[in-house]
């Protein structure tokens, strides 16, 4: 989240969309309906059901799963031409009238630089137009015809009502209400907050969906306001620490990213990474990369990394592929190419796309380590559960091993919220039977490798020898040592421009912003710098008094970065470093430096008539409306249909075959075979939580399997009676991929919609279940999905498939 | 099946209820009432706070266990309620939060390693040390076989890519970096959390 | 009355007995009051479920009927439930009402009118209506004599078992465990006077969103009540799956208790005691045919209802 889940009671309006917060997220929710009772909010809801958040919105709209660029590109051409923008905030805290070279333009569907039988994009015509110190070309009046705000322009004007309501199936009436109501938030006392979730990840367009909230809250001027920014509610109660510490295929801890195998010489990879400000004077914050670099692998490796080693740069593994993200990863299991898999807390064979193909992945395993609290279907993928798992264990091979691990109510340590606060919690009780903390089961396989590559040598030793491992009790590294080291610490005396000490060797860095990057200095995780600091566990505060009466509650927990709650809080104040609107207040400029109810995210004493951008981490300093290369299908969003669609073509580019679905997503031939045809599979399919369950994890509990204890589908009304199917029957959903049965749940609150020129039905399928637990048994829903990811992230296309429904 | 009472019920009570209300009209007072309270189940309770680690929300719990951590004793977890002074959550829980109890307490909680061997259909109980040693010896002879120092351009690139990784976007912030720590001087890049899906 | 130390003079009513209890103490003893406003509810079930964890109870793990409802109906395991309809308004727009289903906590209940058990159903003069389990003999009574159809007789124990309001935690000083859990403050709690102003203010909330019927539901018929809800259409409370729109103690209750029981219990007289625990414990008595025919008449609708 860019805001957090109090300052959510600060919006007027609140656009539920691509995610179903009362029912995934139902105690944040509760802000929802505080800004509707104390702030007398709207709250709007888009999505293809009528859902829990809608049982309480003031207006809903249907859509079609999978459209909802075209949705949101509609209201971006609506703002537009409509001059529902907020003029000053787009003018200077937007990339808005930076100029884009000639070579960058987009044709029926595809933008410049498309490789068609690689099936990607060269990026290089993505680019703003610079002077001859670098420095990009501006015209603020926004008039030059290739400034990025009339490219924008002209590239939504495509988003007509018609078109739009075609595309997503929405009712015109219905589009033109919402657009109404987000364009009512332009003007500066009023805010709209986008809360979104995995409905808008979980498709093969996911990232770019997301990108156009983006430039619809820039246009609005939402972002850094109070009630405003763009809010994605995270899944899981770590899943934000996890991306913040790095935990996956190309990353390291805060944001940091490891080498790609050409980039041989450390001051290149660095290079890449510490980019300068395109605007002049602009702080663009990663110019520091270096510093926070060196920091981790001291960290990391102690005395080992060196400035004469490039700080151990080698001993970073380098990518040859783009990503090794999981899609990748079975794709490569399915072909025997891997040999060993851990699972930690994770149970890939009920959340992975086509439970087929991870069953026949697994099944070519040499050895499957789980290490879990419960009980998981992926460590029983061998096992034979009659219908729902019907394997013949004696053809498996699979050495599996299953390490029972501590709750989180038996160990000490903490998690980041939505919100980004680090909260500490306390153990209450020892674990089970044997159960260990996952941190003791980590140590004892590390500190036993360690032992035989002494012993024996082997393949590459040395970061398996030499990595830092200064625990006291070498078995069991505790939750405070591994704090403190990610918080970080000085290894000498780190002193200020002045010559200052400001942090003596040994003690606790206080912020990121005293890390040094010629070693003088180690941190796990620079942007978690501050929470474990001189004064102790910043973590663990409990002091939540709000003096401004705004919910930011600074004492509570602590917030990264710097304990700050809402992000670009500097544009909550005009260039002149005034408030927008009293009530939007976050911080301002006091004729010395900038205070207010938050951490500024701005340099304090930075006069406003320096006029630096508020968007600190971007080059420009400011709101990227034009994205330039950072993703894989272009700088503008543009609709492209799932991978499996209900329509035969893309209704924006019918005669383009290229441009039907994202032109930058990678698909494997055999999972290009695995997709089924509308002909076959008619109805387009979404999957989602219930709030009653999480996951694959409830059904163990009594109390939430008693709160709903058997697999459902809902179908709506029209779709049942044409199929003659009744409420309680027994109904069998099938892919391309395999089928599943389960009650049907018949509903009005799913509609048909009209889609270019056609009916669409949609089926909801709930993804709780399995063939363990306290529950009815079942199969498991992602038996059904597709196995094709996001082209930027590859995260699954769980939301949009196509099934096929009979009555059983 | 609901059981609703019907006047079937109804009238084949009838004389019982007559006869004990009776009893009282005839001078026979019952018990004292108050014993309709239940025992207040709090009393004594060591409280514990912590956070709920179902969704990203990190609402504030209190985990109420017997037991008082003395030495001889080992706590036990018997109640779970929200944190009424949690900025976000004020005491509140979801249907998830509210049945925490019965995740630490589920009969499906794993109590000591097991391992299932090729072609086998069943766990056997295995000791901690076997399963950590035996484990470590899977990597390492695959780490050994499949590291790989320089691709075919020769540039160095010192990964593994045959041993894959998926940490939880459950466990702690310091289980992480722990986790990623170690997976990454191992070299292996196939390595994600929920955070990918 | 949050907080109070527990005694006999807390007690205003008492099942089937007629010694009334000492009332000396009546200063500082607000009616609590759980206040539910329907157009708040997501149907999470957070409530239920906090309240079987409080309550240490685990009903039976049942089916899906094609309905998100679940547990189906109250048991005597589970004290609460949420009743979801889809309900198309007359602008032909569709609301999820979703009502959550306990003990109204009347304050004239019908329970306790009706309980021929002495002590074993009684009122606290903070509203509560408890059951007091040791004193229950399993009659049935209370069923029939509430008007809401919410107690339920445990086959285990054969005794009747509903929702408490939570009294344990209630008279330390604490909400029910549902209010507290509730995730959009849809459940609140307190006295009855501010329960009631809360209630105006989400009605008029409600009026000013379109809904010109909101209204409070704290029905008269039974006293009033110390659940009240806030419904979005208070002119239909029959939409909300079958809220009674003017409930009332059953007439059959009444003359039980007004005119049938005096009489009946001079003549029944020493016969009652001797025979006592013969009747409570194997049931006693002959049903006529035209009894059996009601009955059948009775659970055929039974059956048409689930």
């Amino acid at each position: 989240m860019t805001n957090h889940w109090v300052d959510i009671r600060n919006a007027d309006l609140i656009l539920a969309m691509g995610g179903n917060p009362a029912e995934a997220h139902p105690v944040g929710f509760r802000w929802v309906m505080e800004a509707k009772e104390k702030n007398d909010a709207r709250l709007v809801v888009v999505d293809p059901r009528f859902t829990r958040t809608a049982a309480v919105a003031d207006y809903f709209a249907e859509i079609r799963t999978g459209t909802d660029i075209a949705f949101l590109g509609g209201l971006v051409n609506y703002l537009i031409e409509t001059d529902r923008i907020h003029h000053d905030y787009v003018r200077e805290y937007t990339d808005a009238s930076l100029i884009v070279g000639e070579a960058f333009g987009f044709e029926d569907g595809l933008f410049t630089g498309y490789d068609e039988t690689e099936g990607k994009y060269e990026t290089d015509s993505w680019n703003y137009d610079y002077d001859d110190e670098g420095n990009a070309l501006r015209d603020p009046t926004l008039q030059h015809p290739r400034c990025v705000f009339q490219l924008m322009r002209e590239h939504y004007s495509r988003y007509t009502l018609d078109v739009v309501s075609s595309v997503c199936g929405t009712p015109r009436d219905k589009l033109q209400r919402v657009w109404e109501m987000a364009g009512e938030t332009a003007v500066p006392g009023r805010t709209m907050t986008i809360l979104y979730a995995l409905g808008w990840t979980q498709h093969s367009i996911g990232s770019q969906i997301i990108r156009t909230a983006a430039i619809i809250q820039l246009l609005l001027g939402n972002m850094g306001m109070r009630g405003g920014g763009v809010n994605a509610l995270r899944g899981h109660s770590n899943i934000q620490g996890l991306t913040d510490l790095g935990l996956l295929s190309d990353q390291l801890p805060g944001y940091l990213t490891l080498p790609d195998d050409d980039e041989q010489a450390y001051d290149d990879y660095i290079l890449e990474r510490a980019r300068p400000p395109l605007v002049p004077d602009e702080v663009s914050y990663w110019r520091h990369y270096e510093r926070f670099h060196v920091s981790l692998m001291k960290a990391w490796y102690g005395n080992s990394a060196t400035a004469e080693n490039d700080w151990c740069y080698d001993w970073l593994p380098k990518l040859s592929e783009k990503l090794y993200d999981i899609l990748h990863t079975f794709e490569r299991m399915s072909h025997g190419e891997i040999t060993g898999y851990f699972c930690q807390g994770f149970n890939p064979l009920a959340a992975f796309p086509h439970k087929a193909k991870v069953t026949a992945s697994l099944s070519r395993l040499k050895y499957l380590v789980v290490i879990d609290p419960l009980r998981t279907e992926t460590a029983e993928f061998w096992k034979n559960h009659g219908e729902y798992n019907d394997v013949d264990p004696a053809g498996i091979g699979t050495e599996v091993f299953r390490l029972p691990t501590s709750s989180f109510a038996e160990e000490d340590g903490s998690i980041v919220n939505s919100s980004r606060w680090l909260q500490w919690f306390w153990r209450a009780a020892p674990p089970p039977g044997e159960a260990r903390p996952d941190t003791a089961i980590l140590a004892g396989i590390f500190l036993r490798l360690q032992r035989l590559y002494r012993e024996e040598g082997g393949a590459f030793p040395d970061p398996v020898l030499n990595l830092h491992w200064p625990y006291r009790h070498p078995e069991e590294p505790s939750p405070e040592e591994l704090a403190r080291e990610y918080n970080g610490w000085a290894l000498e005396d780190i002193v200020d421009e002045e010559r200052n000490v400001i942090c003596r060797a040994g003690e606790q860095v206080e912020d990121y912003g005293m890390l040094r990057a010629d070693g003088g200095t180690a941190c796990g995780c620079w942007i978690f710098a501050g929470c474990w600091t001189e004064d102790g566990n910043q973590m663990a505060r409990r002091d939540n008094s709000d003096p401004y009466g705004t919910g930011q509650t600074l004492g509570w927990a602590w917030s990264w970065p710097v304990n700050r709650r809402i992000l670009y809080n500097r544009a909550s104040a005009r260039p002149d470093g005034t408030p927008w609107a009293e009530n939007k207040a976050v911080v301002w400029w006091n004729g010395q430096r900038w205070v207010g109810t938050d951490v500024p995210d701005f340099p304090v004493d930075s006069d406003p008539t320096a006029q630096l951008g508020p968007f600190l981490m971007n080059q420009t300093g400011r709101g990227q409306l034009f994205a330039r290369d950072r993703l894989a299908e272009g700088p503008f969003p543009e609709h492209y249909e799932p991978f499996e669609t209900p329509i035969a073509s893309n209704p924006l580019h019918p005669h383009n075959p290229l441009a039907k679905h994202n032109p930058g997503a990678r698909v494997f031939e055999q999972d290009r075979e695995n997709f089924g045809t509308f002909e076959e599979f008619p109805h387009a399919a979404t999957s989602y939580r219930l709030t009653e369950h999480f996951h694959y994890w409830t059904m163990h509990n009594r109390l939430n399997a008693i709160a709903q204890p058997e697999k459902f589908v809902e179908i709506g009304e029209s779709l049942a009676n044409e199929l003659g199917i009744e409420k309680g029957d027994r109904v069998r959903v099938s892919s391309k991929r395999g089928h599943i049965d389960a009650v049907a749940v018949v509903t009005k609150r799913i509609r048909p919609l009209q889609v270019a020129g056609q009916t669409v039905h949609q089926v909801g399928i709930p993804l709780h279940w399995g063939f363990l637990g306290e529950t009815k048994k079942s199969h498991l829903t992602n038996t059904l999905t597709p196995s094709v990811g996001d082209a930027n992230t590859q995260t699954p296309e769980y939301k949009s498939f196509l099934v096929r429904v009979d009555k059983l | 099946m609901t059981l609703r009472v019907t006047r079937r019920q109804f009238f084949k009570l009838g004389a019982a209820g007559m006869a004990t209300s009776s009893m009282a009209m005839m001078g026979f007072a019952p018990e004292p009432t108050v014993a309709s309270i239940r025992h207040f189940k709090l009393t004594g309770a060591k409280i514990t706070r912590s956070n709920c680690t179902y969704c990203s929300v990190g609402c504030g719990v209190l985990i109420y266990s017997r037991g008082d951590a003395a030495i001889n004793n080992i706590d036990d977890i018997y109640h779970i309620e929200g944190d009424p002074d949690h900025p976000v959550s004020r005491g509140s829980l979801c249907p998830k939060g509210s049945g925490l109890l019965d995740y630490i307490r589920s009969e499906s909680r794993l109590r000591y390693p097991m391992v299932r061997e090729p072609g086998s259909d069943e766990w056997q109980r295995i000791t901690w040390d076997d399963a950590l040693s035996r484990i470590a010896r899977h990597m390492k002879d695959d780490r050994d076989a499949n590291f790989v120092t320089e691709n075919q351009a020769g540039h160095t690139v010192n990964h593994w890519t045959t041993t894959g990784f998926l940490a939880a976007s459950a466990s702690s912030n310091e289980t992480a970096y722990l986790t990623h720590k170690m997976v990454r001087s191992l070299g292996m890049v196939a390595f994600d959390n929920q955070a990918r899906v | 009355m949050r907080g109070g130390q527990i005694n006999l003079q807390d007690i205003i009513a008492r099942s089937a007995t007629t010694v009334p209890s000492p009332q000396v103490r009546d200063g500082g003893i607000d009616p609590v009051t759980k206040l539910i406003d329907v157009s708040r509810c997501i149907g999470c079930k957070a409530c239920q479920v906090a309240c079987s964890e409080w309550n240490d109870l685990r009903d039976d793990v049942g089916e899906c009927v094609g309905v998100y409802d679940n547990p189906l109906d109250l048991t005597p395991d589970s004290f609460q439930v949420m009743r979801f309809n889809e309900y198309e308004n007359e602008q032909g727009n569709l609301e999820w009402l979703i009502r959550k289903d306990n003990c109204m906590h009347c304050a004239e209940p019908g329970c306790l009118e009706a309980c021929p058990a002495p002590g074993a159903i009684v009122q606290y003069a903070n509203g509560i209506v408890d059951f007091n389990s040791e004193h229950c003999i399993g009659c049935g009574y209370c069923v029939a004599g509430c008007p809401f159809d919410i107690p339920r007789i445990s086959k285990k124990d054969s005794k009747a078992y509903k929702c408490t309001l939570c009294s344990d935690r209630v008279f330390h000083g604490l909400e029910p465990a549902c209010v507290k859990s509730c995730p959009t403050g849809s459940i609140m709690f307190g006295t009855k006077e501010d329960m009631l102003d809360l209630a105006e203010t989400r009605t008029n909330f409600l009026k000013s969103r379109g809904y010109e019927n909101a209204g409070i539901y704290d029905p008269e018929g039974v006293g009033g009540t110390h659940v009240v809800y806030v419904l979005q259409h208070a002119d239909k409370p029959e939409i909300y799956n079958d809220l009674p729109k003017d409930p009332r103690i059953s007439p059959m209750v009444d003359a039980w208790k007004g005119v049938t029981k005096p009489l009946m219990s001079a003549a029944v007289g020493l016969a009652a005691l001797t025979g006592f625990f013969h009747y409570v414990t194997a049931g006693p008595k002959e049903i006529s045919a035209e009894d059996e025919e009601a009955v059948r008449a009775d659970e055929s609708s039974e059956e048409e209802r689930q």
